[in-house]
């Protein structure tokens, strides 16, 4: 009979647990309130199932657990029941996925007026490069990445001269305005995942990834890499901090473009060129970026 | 009454008559030995043993991620070997290894009323490699750089990189040779378990009248055969382009301010072969469970499993559909996000007959005469945790939903809970219906509901919150918890509950162990049938089952293998090998 | 992946067929009694062995598909640059076709009873066939030697990979070949031997398919060809 108390105690516990807990998605930043919605739906169908099923079973083992000259019943089956069982599932499960795929079809489509942004993932920090005043990134390649140039932009694309590149730094984005990040990794695969906009994608070296997005309020959110990039990858924050468009100007303006960073004069002062010097220093490297989320 | 078959076409299995009684020396017959119950014995115990190992390995994960900082010697390089043998044994060397090389070889041959597996040599080595690749496995640990910490799925280029540990040590090179011997070794044995359900089966055994674990280990092990030659491709690439240089799967490469060598190859193709068998994977170790919880259900509620017949087809409709579900688990790799919309969808529909067999499962309880053994409790609760864990499986497949939670605990909490805690426990189950029919003793049972008690709540706290961390965004794979802005002081809380909760399941494990040691020499004797089952192998002469399972004659079967509490019968079971009818109208009304 | 897709399709068609036979909508419930009234739908009248051999075979079939699966795939990206076959290549399947009649020739032999035929049969197969890798060891020299080199090029790793993992299996082979000789010889049962000597030729015959559609896979034939039912879809 304990087992009886126990399924009931378990359906009981979980709903409540999922009611009152204060584990639960942070305050959404981005236009993706639409997947969380999703979620939601998902939350009630399953969550009805899962009750259902474990009541009914607790019902079963109490009304029909073995009793001195109890017999069971013969039923091989019951077409009926087993159909009808069927067709409720197949509905439940449209009602999840009608919903799901309609959001997919949102998550995939671009909208024109998105702005492309770059993210260059390596072990173990984020770059990022904007487009200049041309709007448009240059092209880039894994071969051309050198000391001088440790996001690999073609050196001799006349449209990344104006980039402007924010290497191991924190990245602005205006709020209200679409983004289109394009995802590029120069080492292994990466994810660049901020839990506040609920989306994410794989960085695959070799090649450009994608996703969309629109910051729906201002702050500061915290980068994490979302997927297994070797022994560094928990100490793999950034920081994305969303402005206001006056104060995403004002930090643009202070930004240094591809042009005059690789001009001679300027190399090997502000900027250290990642690779083995950053690698060997992670800890700081992550440390310090803390600090600076901190703030 | 046609005797249709031709001389040289009598299976191996009855021609072995003579072979099978000349006197075996101590050796052939306890150690290299062809009969399918000592290799399933050999097999389980080596698969045991290893997953011993992961259990500890297990413990030390979440000593780190329930008290980060508190134990020095857990390094960040550390915790991923150890993540990533723990995956790797308890998918493989455990889960693969105990269903099919475990209790396929000790029930297929006595449920289908079979003297043995058709190709006892072949069986033999299938063991013997399996062994091999658990002791190359194993050896990584004592290798220069430790085990591979590329995480179980081994994603290149980071698995052969040197900023992963055994990247580019011996850790990845003997993980990936491993790897190719399992599935070596595998081949060999699947053919038996295969060929042996086709040609073993006595007398009027047809395919209708198999039960339910015959099925479900029958189907995984085709899935299998036709699976884990993706992995073996995938394997065998990869060690080509770590050993030799070759681009594969390795693209241009700047590591650490440093160009490789490599060029132009496609992580995205290891990950299509990855998961080419590593979806088929997650049913190969499903399937199997489902049959047997489907057998225990039915004998311990004394009632037929209820729509025998849906029962088989949901088997196979959910084989086959396993093989076009792959890149659900790559719906944030970066392929083409166009995809996203098959196999959302085919992953779904998958969901179909996966609650049919949970809805069957569920009604088989319902009017029946249920008796709460140990197998049964172990039954129950292995339908909670799998039905939890498959609708969790709900929100992963449907690909926007994935979005926020791939690569998050949430994903670690679902697999957790539908193909580790929930066959675990089918095994568990299986363990105490079957342990008398291989040793004639019964398990303790003092100690079996201690075990299943702590086991099956205990497993169900950890992984259930777990969930949730996974919903705030806690990303999987960390082995440092710390410095995040979404983990909340009361969630570095749930995750030390979290830990605790595991120690105190994986201590349950050791009173198991104690039991099953113990019990083998002070166990209560069992008899023959003890459960007053149906099946073959309940029917045997012996107890435990001589070499040859049936003695002179092999039983010749007349009715399926779930005739419980058939009116009219005066016992509230028939065995599958008792001629005659019982019940004149089994219509029900 | 459409090729390994397309392989399990016919898998699928097989299992399909085979079930289909097998009354899997009957009610067992209903269906108590006497087993003789089930014959025929019991276990297959082929020997067992030739069904292990058939399951085997499926899995290298299987096997083979994934890496046509991975060549195509992988032979999309830029850096893809052909090799030229080299011309022993012709020869070496040449070699393979006759040790496969010759296989042949001798389950005919077998089955008639003329072992001496039987013997001649086994040997002409095992000296072709270890021709066909002397030959297949001799075009990696070639190649190896022209510059074409295991790492330099996917192309060139895929050639080494398949025809390695190809004539690996043929090896294999020869070890069954040798064990059926051994018993040819030293007088085995005769429908032992034949049993034997078929499992051989069915084994042959298959890897000689494998090899048909390799060959045409590396020469890039195999690739016109989809190339042409892709334009003919569209």
């Amino acid at each position: 009979m304990a087992v009886v108390l126990v399924l009931v105690l378990i359906v009981v516990g979980s709903v409540l647990f999922h009611l009152l807990s204060p584990w639960w998605w942070t305050p959404i930043a981005s236009n993706w309130d639409y997947i969380d919605n999703t979620i939601i739906i998902s939350f009630w169908i399953t969550g009805i199932v899962f009750a259902a099923v474990v009541l009914f079973m607790a019902y079963c083992v109490f009304r029909f657990r073995h009793r001195e000259g109890n017999r069971a019943a013969y039923e091989p089956e019951n077409k009926r029941l087993e159909s009808w069982l069927m067709i409720v599932t197949a509905f439940g499960v449209t009602a999840l996925l009608v919903p799901g795929l309609f959001v997919w079809s949102r998550f995939v489509t671009v909208p024109g007026d998105a702005t492309a942004i770059e993210v260059v993932a390596q072990q173990w920090q984020w770059s990022f490069r904007l487009p200049g005043k041309d709007g448009k990134l240059g092209t880039s390649d894994t071969r051309d990445v050198t000391a001088d140039n440790p996001l690999g932009v073609a050196p001799k694309d006349p449209n990344g001269q104006d980039d402007v590149l924010v290497q191991a730094a924190d990245l602005h984005l205006p709020v209200g305005k679409p983004v289109k990040v394009l995802l590029r990794s120069i080492d292994v695969l990466h994810d660049f995942y901020i839990p506040e906009f609920r989306a994410k994608m794989d960085m695959i070296p070799g090649s450009v990834t994608y996703f969309w997005f629109t910051p729906t309020r201002t702050g500061t959110f915290q980068v994490l890499c979302a997927e297994l990039c070797g022994q560094g990858h928990p100490l793999m924050h950034g920081v994305v901090v969303v402005d206001t468009e006056q104060d995403y100007l004002a930090w643009l303006g202070q930004q240094q473009t591809f042009a005059q960073l690789s001009a001679p004069q300027q190399s090997g002062s502000a900027n250290q060129p990642p690779g083995k010097i950053i690698a060997s220093n992670l800890g700081v490297a992550a440390n310090s970026k803390l600090s600076r989320s901190a703030q | 009454m046609v005797d249709v078959t031709p001389a040289d076409a009598v299976p191996p299995a009855e021609v072995g008559e003579v072979e099978l009684y000349h006197p075996h020396s101590w050796w052939t017959k306890y150690v290299f030995s062809q009969d399918a119950k000592v290799i399933a014995v050999q097999y389980s115990a080596t698969a045991t043993a290893i997953g011993l190992v992961a259990l500890v390995l297990s413990w030390l994960m979440r000593l780190q991620l329930g008290f980060p900082g508190t134990f020095d010697f857990i390094t960040p390089e550390a915790y991923y070997q150890f993540i990533t043998m723990h995956g790797m044994i308890m998918v493989i060397y455990l889960l693969t290894a105990l269903f099919l090389g475990g209790f396929g070889n000790y029930l297929i041959p006595l449920m289908v009323g079979a003297r043995d597996m058709v190709f006892p040599y072949v069986n033999m080595l299938s063991y013997w490699i399996y062994l091999l690749a658990v002791l190359v496995l194993v050896s990584s640990f004592f290798a220069p750089g430790g085990p591979t910490g590329a995480g179980w799925t081994l994603y290149p280029p980071q698995a052969i990189m040197s900023g992963t540990p055994g990247g580019q040590d011996w850790g990845i090179i003997l993980m990936l040779s491993s790897l190719i011997l399992f599935i070596v070794g595998f081949t060999m044995g699947g053919l038996n378990y295969v060929v042996t359900v086709l040609q073993g089966r006595t007398r009027g055994m047809t395919l209708m009248r198999l039960p339910l674990t015959v099925w479900g280990i029958f189907t995984a092990t085709v899935m299998a055969l036709l699976a884990f030659p993706a992995l073996f491709v995938a394997c065998v690439m990869m060690l080509l382009d770590r050993v030799l240089g070759t681009s594969f799967f390795m693209p241009a490469i700047v590591e650490m301010g440093e160009q490789l060598q490599h060029n132009g190859g496609s992580p995205i193709l290891f990950q299509h072969l990855f998961w080419f068998f590593g979806h088929p994977e997650v049913y190969i170790v499903a399937l199997p469970a489902f049959g047997i919880v489907s057998d225990l259900i039915s004998t311990h509620a004394r009632k037929n499993i209820f729509g025998y017949r849906m029962m088989v087809w949901a088997i196979i409709a959910i084989g086959a559909l396993s093989f076009v579900v792959w890149a659900h688990h790559m719906y944030v790799s970066g392929m083409n996000p166009y995809f996203g919309f098959f196999f959302a969808t085919t992953t779904l529909i998958i969901a179909v007959p996966t609650a049919i067999k949970v809805y069957n499962w569920v009604l088989t309880l319902w009017r029946g005469d249920i008796h709460l053994t140990i197998p049964m409790l172990f039954a129950l609760a292995f339908i909670v945790t799998f039905v939890n864990g498959g609708l969790t499986g709900l929100f992963l497949g449907n690909v926007v939903v994935d979005v926020p939670l791939s690569d998050t605990m949430f994903v670690v909490a679902h697999f957790h809970m539908v193909m580790g805690v929930a066959p675990i426990l089918v095994i568990f189950g299986a363990i105490y219906h079957w342990y008398p029919k291989v040793t004639g003793r019964m398990l303790d049972e003092t100690l079996g509901r201690f075990h299943f008690w702590v086991t099956f709540v205990g497993a169900y706290l950890i992984f259930f919150p777990m969930h949730y961390l996974g919903l705030m965004g806690v990303p999987r794979r960390y082995a440092e918890l710390t410095d995040m802005t979404i983990m909340t002081e009361s969630a570095r809380h749930l995750n030390s509950f979290i830990s605790i909760m595991a120690f105190i399941v994986g201590f349950a494990q050791m009173v198991f162990l104690f039991n099953l040691i113990w019990s083998i020499r002070h166990g209560r004797e069992a008899g023959g049938n003890p459960w007053r089952a149906t099946t073959l192998e309940w029917q045997t002469p012996q107890t435990p089952p001589e070499h040859g399972n049936f003695g002179k004659e092999l039983p010749i079967v007349y009715r399926w293998a779930y005739d419980y509490s058939v009116p009219g019968a005066k016992e509230d079971f028939i065995p599958q090998n008792v001629p005659g009818d019982f019940a004149p109208s089994r219509e029900p009304a | 992946m459409s090729v390994i897709l397309v392989f399990l399709l016919v898998i699928a068609g097989f299992a399909g067929w085979w079930l289909s036979h097998q009354r899997l909508t009957a009610k067992p419930w209903l269906e108590q009694g006497l087993a003789g009234d089930f014959v025929g739908f019991d276990r297959s009248a082929l020997p067992t062995a030739k069904i292990g051999l058939g399951v085997f075979l499926a899995v290298v079939g299987c096997l083979f598909s994934l890496f046509t699966s991975a060549y195509f795939m992988r032979m999309g990206l830029p850096d893809w640059q052909p090799l030229p076959l080299p011309r022993l290549l012709w020869l070496n399947t040449g070699m393979l076709v006759l040790s496969s009649v010759a296989l042949q020739c001798a389950v005919v032999a077998a089955r008639k009873g003329q072992i001496d035929n039987v013997r001649l049969g086994l040997a002409t197969a095992g000296f072709t066939t270890l021709a066909f890798l002397v030959g297949q060891l001799m075009a990696w020299r070639q190649l190896t030697g022209d510059g074409y080199l295991l790492a330099s090029n996917p192309a060139n790793s895929f050639f080494y990979l398949i025809t390695g993992m190809h004539g690996l299996h043929i090896l294999g082979g020869l070890v069954g070949l040798g064990r059926t000789s051994v018993g040819a010889w030293n007088g085995a049962r005769p429908e032992r031997l034949r049993l034997s000597v078929e499992l051989c030729a069915m084994y042959w015959h298959f890897l000689l398919f494998v090899w048909l559609c390799i060959f045409a896979l590396l020469a890039g034939w195999a690739a016109t060809f989809i190339d042409i039912c892709q334009r003919l879809l569209t």
